[in-house]
């Protein structure tokens, strides 16, 4: 069986729904690590691991950025008949936002670090030295947007933990096609 | 033009000084204690795309003895208290006496005690000795010049490199370089 790289007019092809996955994990992933990094007595460690929250954060936001752009220059399949009318025009509204807090969350946190006047560099994988955001350092500055990290993060989670129930009421509830499509690709025949 | 002025005016310093600084050596001869008032331990750790990270230890303790006739058997012992690490942002110096780096609460004290002091020129010197940092010792060298020598009062400027790995703070590299440059004044007063 051939699987499809690009959307069908019906189905996911697999470079969708490997970036999906790949996002996923690392965007819950990124939530536990701020969660815990933040609350760690050894302070070597807080500070090793908030080094791999940055790498991290940056990956996404370069997987992200992909997927953006795959998704714009890609076919995406309608929602299977079965979806009732509130839901058709609700999802589009709830992948929106969803993608705007992948974007908004990298960036609030890029912001952060630019304007601390802690001044630690970012070197994403120990790589390379990535710039700071042309910000203004000072204290306020740095308080404002780790609250506003703070925020995208708490509420960017609660989005997922609702777009996770949806995605699991459509398979053991409506036991529709919904979780399924996403998971395996379409084998260009649909 | 103004450079052969310059060069004649160094060419001439050159001359000058040694002649005054011999005898400064031999007249140092004597114990001195190190005196905080007129000393200052700093140092520079460089980062990743330019710039670097500047502190200072305020509080430390020391005693220079310059042996009379025999430079090579002068001794100096340096303490340093970590707690005193300052860097003008409280977080950093936080950071710093946390069991991140110094341990400051189970290793209060950073020591150096010279093992060999070999005379470089007329008023320079290397000084070899041991540190001991959060419980390692390793062998370590530092360049002393002659800054001034007036009545009882001995002033070096001294200068080295430490690599902190070893002594186990090697946390931030390499988004922070491993060599710690030290730049100090040390003020001693005789007696
Ligand atoms: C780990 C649990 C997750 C499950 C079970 C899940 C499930 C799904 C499913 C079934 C779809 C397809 C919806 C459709 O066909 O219209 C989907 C789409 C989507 N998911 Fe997830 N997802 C998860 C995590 C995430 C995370 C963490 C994010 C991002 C923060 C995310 C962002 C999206 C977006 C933006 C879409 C829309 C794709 C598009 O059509 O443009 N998902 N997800
Ligand atoms: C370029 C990307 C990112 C950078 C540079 C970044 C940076 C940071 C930094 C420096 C902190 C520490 C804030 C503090 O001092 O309290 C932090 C905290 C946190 N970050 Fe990120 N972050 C990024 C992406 C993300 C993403 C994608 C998430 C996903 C949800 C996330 C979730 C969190 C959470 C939950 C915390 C802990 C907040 C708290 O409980 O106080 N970050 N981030």
């Amino acid at each position: 069986m051939q699987t499809s790289i690009t959307n069908t007019p019906t189905r996911y092809g697999w470079a969708t729904i490997l970036l999906h996955w790949l996002i996923g994990v690392l965007f819950i992933g990124q939530f536990a690590l701020g969660f815990i990094m933040v609350r760690l007595t050894s302070q070597r460690t807080a500070f090793e691991l908030i080094q791999l929250h940055k790498s991290l954060g940056f990956l996404l936001l370069g997987l992200i950025t992909l997927r953006i752009a795959w998704r714009i220059g890609n076919a995406t399949p309608p929602l299977p008949a079965s979806v009732g009318a509130l839901e058709r025009r609700t999802a589009p509204l709830a992948h929106l936002a969803l993608y705007a807090f992948q974007i908004a969350l990298p960036l609030s946190g890029w912001a952060l670090v630019s304007v601390s006047t802690l001044e630690i560099p970012t070197m994403p994988f120990d790589l390379f030295v990535m710039p700071n955001l042309p910000l203004a350092e000072s204290d306020a500055a740095e308080s404002f947007w780790a609250a506003a990290h703070w925020y995208l993060a708490y509420v960017g989670i609660a989005l997922v933990a609702l777009h996770v129930a949806a995605a699991l009421r459509h398979h053991f509830v409506l036991r529709d096609s919904v979780l399924t499509r996403m998971i395996t690709p379409s084998s260009g025949g649909e | 033009m103004h450079a052969r002025i310059l060069g004649f005016a160094a060419f001439a310093a050159c001359l000058a000084v040694p002649a005054a600084a011999a005898v400064a050596l031999s007249d140092a001869a004597g114990s001195y204690t190190v005196s905080p008032a007129g000393s200052s331990i700093h140092f520079t750790i460089g980062k990743a795309g330019g710039g670097g990270f500047d502190g200072a230890f305020a509080r430390f303790k020391g005693t220079i003895r310059i042996d009379n006739g025999d430079v090579g058997r002068s001794k100096v012992d340096l303490t340093i208290y970590p707690e005193s690490v300052g860097t003008g942002q409280s977080r950093i110096d936080a950071f710093l006496r946390s069991d991140a780096v110094f341990d400051a609460a189970n290793s209060p004290e950073i020591q150096f005690r010279s093992t060999s002091v070999t005379r470089t020129g007329d008023t320079s010197a290397l000084v070899t000795g041991r540190l001991t940092a959060r419980g390692k010792t390793f062998a370590e060298k530092f360049t002393a010049e002659l800054d001034g020598l007036k009545g009882g009062t001995i002033k070096f400027h001294v200068t080295g490199k430490v690599l902190r790995s070893r002594y186990g703070m090697d946390v931030g590299t390499p988004l922070y370089s491993n060599v710690v440059d030290f730049d100090m004044t040390l003020t001693g007063k005789r007696g």
